[in-house]
């Protein structure tokens, strides 16, 4: 080995080590409702099997407080293997009222406790943002997609000049109109999927590996 | 004469305050019921350390938080755009607490809002 292929090897070692990521992490955001948690759930359900889950699922807004990593998720695709961890979070929103909690039947002091811990929940979502290498936004194709939650996360990773992939979710809803939510963002690569149903996964894996791979 | 005040604050005025300055003006005058129309709004880091802080100053039956609509920035996809881009396009910004201002209809180029003397 000449002393020009030498440099070579070590400076590729060198630059292995210095940026070689195991995967790139990728966070999972939208408003509360959107079916973050039932995608992460799917993901898990397609790439991994079993009965693991990323949590649990209600109607009743903000039933994840806390954000939850699962790393080394591989997706194959086009002959490709690339490596993920992600990170479902909690709902994004600007008001939080432990009233409406009420409304769905929980007593006082229940409600004001869920309505503390969605506090601190979307603290640690947007404290997320800092140490992502990419998002995945999840909206719910049955309702307008230009609420603030996405205008600042798409908002958000642009300045950062970081990827993103909209997932159109609920499309086995009659309503659903995910050409709405493409129109809205048309600079964003969009795939609607009915993360509850498993419709659409294919495409959205295709798009996840095309975006962060 | 009893009302609600509108504040429309202008580029210049919000641009002289650092980031901080910003979302802690805005909070503190959103939460002693005042209505901020924003002629060029918050860059989007701002905007999410507003949601941020919001989270932290919620109290029960005291402030629920807030209600606060900007425009999508505009897009463009071209490689020039993409090159010169700053730093998130900031545009015109209504911000008012949650239980007094309530978004009836957003999209694009419009948001219309109703506003009421809360709870």
């Amino acid at each position: 080995m000449n002393m020009l292929e030498r440099f070579k090897v070590s400076f590729s070692r060198m630059f292995n080590k210095l940026f070689k990521k195991k995967g790139a992490c990728i966070g999972i955001y939208g408003p509360p409702n959107a079916g973050k948690t039932t995608l992460s759930n799917r993901i898990l359900k397609d790439l991994v099997g079993g009965e693991e889950t990323m949590g649990s699922v209600s109607h009743i807004a903000h039933e994840t407080r806390h954000a939850k990593r699962r790393n080394g998720l591989s997706i194959e695709t086009n002959g490709h293997t690339i490596s993920l961890d992600i990170v479902d979070t909690p709902g994004l929103a600007t008001k939080i009222d432990f009233h409406d909690f009420m409304e769905q039947g929980m007593s006082d002091s229940e409600s004001k406790k869920r309505s503390k811990e969605a506090t601190e929940g979307v603290i640690e979502a947007v404290k997320w943002l800092d140490d992502l290498d990419g998002v995945i936004l999840v909206m719910d194709s049955t309702e307008n997609p230009y609420t603030q939650v996405n205008v600042t996360v798409i908002g958000n990773m642009e300045a950062r000049n970081l990827p993103l992939l909209i997932v159109a979710n609920k499309i086995d809803l009659p309503d659903a109109d995910p050409a709405v939510i493409k129109e809205a963002f048309p600079q964003h690569p969009m795939v609607p999927v009915s993360a509850l149903e498993g419709v659409g996964m294919d495409s959205f894996y295709e798009a996840l590996a095309k975006q962060f791979g | 004469m009893q009302g609600i005040q509108l504040d429309l604050i202008s580029e210049a005025r919000i641009s002289q305050m650092a980031s901080m300055e910003k979302v802690r003006y805005i909070i503190d005058e959103v939460r002693k019921g005042k209505i901020l129309v924003l002629e060029k709004g918050l860059n989007p880091m701002e905007e999410a350390k507003l949601i941020e802080m919001t989270m932290s100053a919620i109290q029960p039956d005291i402030f629920s938080g807030i209600e606060m609509q900007s425009y999508p920035a505009n897009s463009d996809g071209s490689l020039l755009g993409k090159f010169f881009k700053k730093q998130g396009n900031k545009r015109l910004t209504v911000i008012g607490p949650a239980n007094q201002l309530k978004t009836l209809k957003k999209d694009r180029n419009l948001i219309s809002a109703l506003v009421s003397a809360g709870k």
